[in-house]
């Protein structure tokens, strides 16, 4: 019986010929990730363990990206447990003010993550490594702590639902655009402890960034990962950013997958997500009411990249936000940062009447800066609605690509690029 | 392994934030988050819970954040099991991780009420209503998550190991 890609990946991590869905194995670990949340929480547990070191100073990254610069006492003690720790263990990987950058745009960025590795992080959404062909998986801290411990994890080997990509997009729709709809189609439990593998001719037509998007949402549907095949674009991201060695897995021909779709991108439109799940999406033209908004927000480990910024800066030359909409943008890294000043986008932005914000989570999980008041409502290109996501229980989220929140911010209302222009 | 007592009954989608509230986060005591467990949902809860009492759920419980707060602070609250028709995730992982055993069994999780009492057998994965006289079949744990769950957590089973 053949092998998906998730589960060839899994099974040489674990030394083992052949796995097969719903089997626990143990594999080995390239990478483990903690933030400045979840790693306080996992280094305490670290210290009930036996052996007293990290399984490898070079294979544990630690990224301040939540609360950072600290927003308050609480979030600066976090981050200097984690700074003790870094230091003590001599962690090579330590991300904090001045190299910092939202987690999961960071590491693929720095070169950590390369095909083919297994790679867990005390953080959801750390499934958007899959863009780069690699297995990766959010846990929680006991995981983080067992996983710096021992270089060591369990799983158990997941069934796989496969998409197939056909079709080219449409001008201004997105990763964010095909991953939405994916959500809507199939549910936030729609793939609960399956592995979403995306192939087909249609993925040629993304790029990176639209996969890292991608890959980013599966936790939003339930899964435990999201993958796409290693192709020149993935080879090439790579040889920039790593100096690591990769390795390609490809699915056995044979390869058993639960259910299959097949998804032609040219027909998919702009999507929009309406509180407060991510499933409740409507395309651009169903929405038939003015959604009048208060806060735009561009940015998060879902679309902070280069790409969303110069998307959102193409919408938003020459124009000006609304005068009652707040809208802010954070690049997700510091390179990005210098990449979009030197590109010019910076100067658009504050010329249009947005903030730009150094690189952090911000207000993606209501933590930190452009809270909602009660009755208030965002259009938002991070990745979760939930009720009170954002800030006040009575507020509200919706989520889009940087095309309809740039767009948006400018009309005052959920508004695609096109109706700019009418 | 064996538990047995009262069951709490809820729905659908019972996620983290109502298993442990935000605003409890900054606490890692696990008696002070047991005494907001389910708070949300349920005010009672926390009144009537006995030790080795049972909580069954229908789909995606446990669902949202990688908080380890939450199955923390139900282990916490004296509760011995947790059955569900399916778990999100990162709470089935956490659960384990943390020795709070949890079945997944459809059928039971489907026709077990508030109130009735049940007997389950971890080795065999046999869940028994002895309030109506229904037995079910869960998934049986596999022997390594049993040894983790004895160990009262991964922690404890990598210290043993
Ligand atoms: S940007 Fe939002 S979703 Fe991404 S890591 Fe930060 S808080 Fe989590």
């Amino acid at each position: 019986m053949g092998m998906t890609m998730t589960q060839k990946i899994l099974s040489a991590a674990a030394d083992l010929d052949h796995v097969k869905a719903g089997q626990l194995i143990e594999t080995n670990l390239n990478l483990v990730l903690g933030n400045d949340i979840t790693s306080p929480v996992a280094i305490h547990e670290m210290k009930k363990i036996t052996k007293k070191n990290v399984f490898h100073k070079d294979k544990i990254a630690l990224v301040m990206d939540h609360f950072i610069p600290n927003k308050d006492i609480k979030s600066a003690e976090h981050c200097k447990c984690v700074r003790e720790f870094s230091y003590k263990y001599e962690i090579t990987n330590y991300f904090d003010v001045g190299d910092m950058g939202i987690e999961h745009a960071l590491l693929p960025e720095k070169g950590l993550v390369v095909a083919g590795d297994v790679v867990i992080g005390a953080d959801s959404h750390t499934c958007t490594y899959g863009a780069l062909g690699a297995f990766s998986t959010g846990v929680g801290s006991t995981d983080m702590a067992a996983g710096m411990a021992t270089g060591k994890a369990w799983f158990k080997v997941p069934f796989a639902i496969r998409f197939h990509l056909i079709g080219q997009p449409s001008i201004w729709v997105s990763g964010k655009d095909i991953i939405l709809h994916i959500i809507g189609m199939i549910g936030v439990d729609g793939a609960l402890y399956k592995s979403m593998e995306f192939v087909g001719e249609g993925v040629d037509s993304l790029s990176m960034d639209d996969r890292f998007t991608i890959a980013n949402m599966a936790i939003e549907a339930g899964g435990k990962n999201g993958i796409f095949p290693v192709d020149d674009q993935a080879i090439a991201y790579m040889k920039k950013h790593s100096q690591r060695q990769f390795k390609i897995y490809e699915a056995d021909p044979d390869a058993i997958y639960e259910k299959e779709y097949t998804i032609d991108l040219s027909k998919l439109k702009l999507t929009i997500a309406f509180p407060h799940l991510p499933e409740n999406t409507k395309t651009i033209d169903e929405i038939s009411e003015d959604i009048k908004i208060d806060q735009s927000v561009i940015g998060s480990c879902t679309n902070g990249r280069m790409n969303d910024l110069r998307v959102a800066a193409k919408i938003l030359k020459g124009r000006k936000v609304k005068k009652d909409v707040r809208c802010i943008v954070i690049p997700a890294t510091q390179a990005i940062y210098l990449q979009a000043m030197e590109e010019g986008l910076l100067k658009i932005f504050i010329e249009a009447g947005a903030v730009v914000s150094t690189p952090t989570c911000g207000p993606c999980l209501g933590g930190y800066m452009g809270i909602l008041a009660a009755g208030e409502r965002c259009i938002s290109t991070t990745n979760r609605n939930f009720v009170g996501r954002m800030g006040h229980v009575n507020s509200e989220v919706y989520l889009s690509s940087p095309a309809v929140a740039a767009a948006s911010a400018v009309a005052g209302k959920i508004s695609s690029p096109e109706e700019l222009n009418a | 392994m064996q538990a047995k007592g009262r069951v709490f009954k809820y729905g659908n989608n019972v996620d983290t934030d109502v298993i442990i509230p935000a605003r409890y986060l900054n606490s890692s005591d696990p008696v002070e988050l047991a005494s907001h467990c389910m708070e949300d949902l349920d005010q009672n809860f926390v009144k009537k819970v006995q030790k080795g009492d049972i909580i069954v759920a229908n789909k995606n419980f446990g669902c949202g954040s990688s908080r380890e707060h939450a199955p923390i602070a139900i282990k916490a609250s004296g509760v011995a099991c947790v059955i569900a028709e399916t778990f999100a995730r990162i709470f089935y992982r956490n659960s384990i991780n943390i020795g709070l055993p949890i079945i997944e069994c459809p059928e039971a999780a489907r026709e077990i009420e508030a109130e009735d009492e049940v007997k389950i057998d971890f080795d065999s994965g046999i869940i028994y209503d002895c309030t109506k006289g229904i037995q079910y079949k869960g998934q049986a744990f596999p022997e390594f998550m049993q040894k983790i769950i004895k160990a009262e957590g991964l922690i404890n089973y990598i210290n043993h190991q």
